[in-house]
């Protein structure tokens, strides 16, 4: 069945960069306030639900061919490996490093490699709720 | 001006409560889903008030947040109410 969709298409090429952009703001906020990768992770599939559903699933397949499984995994093995490694600097296990860097457009930024892994709680969180919803919609 | 917040704070939970008892009792779907998305409104307000009533900044986020929820939650409960299914499979056949 073609349906006319027009108002709610047009408004969704609009929020969906809204939302990704609050995602990225959300994601980059949870170093020192509320945020983080969990939220960051949940707002993007937010963007992409709404892609879903003012257009449809194959369409939205075809401008974003991610294999939601592997970037589950790849998340999985980066968040892993960020913890992982302060065994090689022979420090306790989940032990971050920071220090604080001079960047040329941020000014004084403090870099710290929590930061790896929340990006690896970002992409499991986005893989997983994408691979659960992708699932339940194709059933019907 | 403190208490001007307060007062509105108490009529919107005020509000907030008739919906909820709409949100329950409500005859069809279509007024649940109407008292859901008012609901996500005074949530929004509620947090806007709190966080002029205590002064911080940090509230401001959360309520960006819940409009979005709220409106996703919106359009996916009207999907669902006038197709029958929340994801087509091809829109174009």
């Amino acid at each position: 069945m073609r349906t006319n969709d027009v108002m709610l298409q047009t408004a969704t090429k609009v929020v969906t960069f809204i939302i990704l952009m609050f995602a990225v703001h959300i994601f980059f906020a949870g170093h020192y306030t509320p945020g983080g990768g969990f939220v960051g992770g949940l707002l993007t599939t937010s963007a992409i639900v709404l892609l879903m559903l003012a257009f449809d699933l194959e369409t939205v397949k075809k401008i974003l061919p991610i294999n939601y499984v592997s970037m589950t995994a790849v998340g999985l093995l980066l968040a892993l490996a960020t913890a992982a490694a302060s065994i090689i600097f022979d420090v306790p296990f989940f032990t971050h490093a920071y220090d604080y860097y001079d960047l040329p457009l941020f000014g004084n930024t403090s870099l710290h490699s929590a930061l790896l892994f929340d990006v690896g709680v970002y992409l499991v969180v986005v893989g997983v709720t994408m691979t659960i919803i992708q699932t339940i919609g194709e059933d019907g | 001006m403190m208490m001007f917040y307060w007062i509105s704070l108490i009529i919107v939970s005020i509000g907030f409560t008739g919906l909820l008892f709409r949100l329950v009792k409500g005859p069809s779907i279509a007024d649940r889903v109407v008292a859901l998305d008012a609901i996500g409104i005074s949530l929004v307000s509620i947090v806007a008030l709190l966080s002029l009533i205590i002064e911080t900044e940090f509230f401001l986020e959360i309520i960006l947040l819940l409009s979005i929820l709220s409106f996703i939650g919106t359009i996916a409960f009207a999907k669902f109410l006038e197709r029958g299914e929340i994801f087509d499979r091809n829109n174009n056949r």
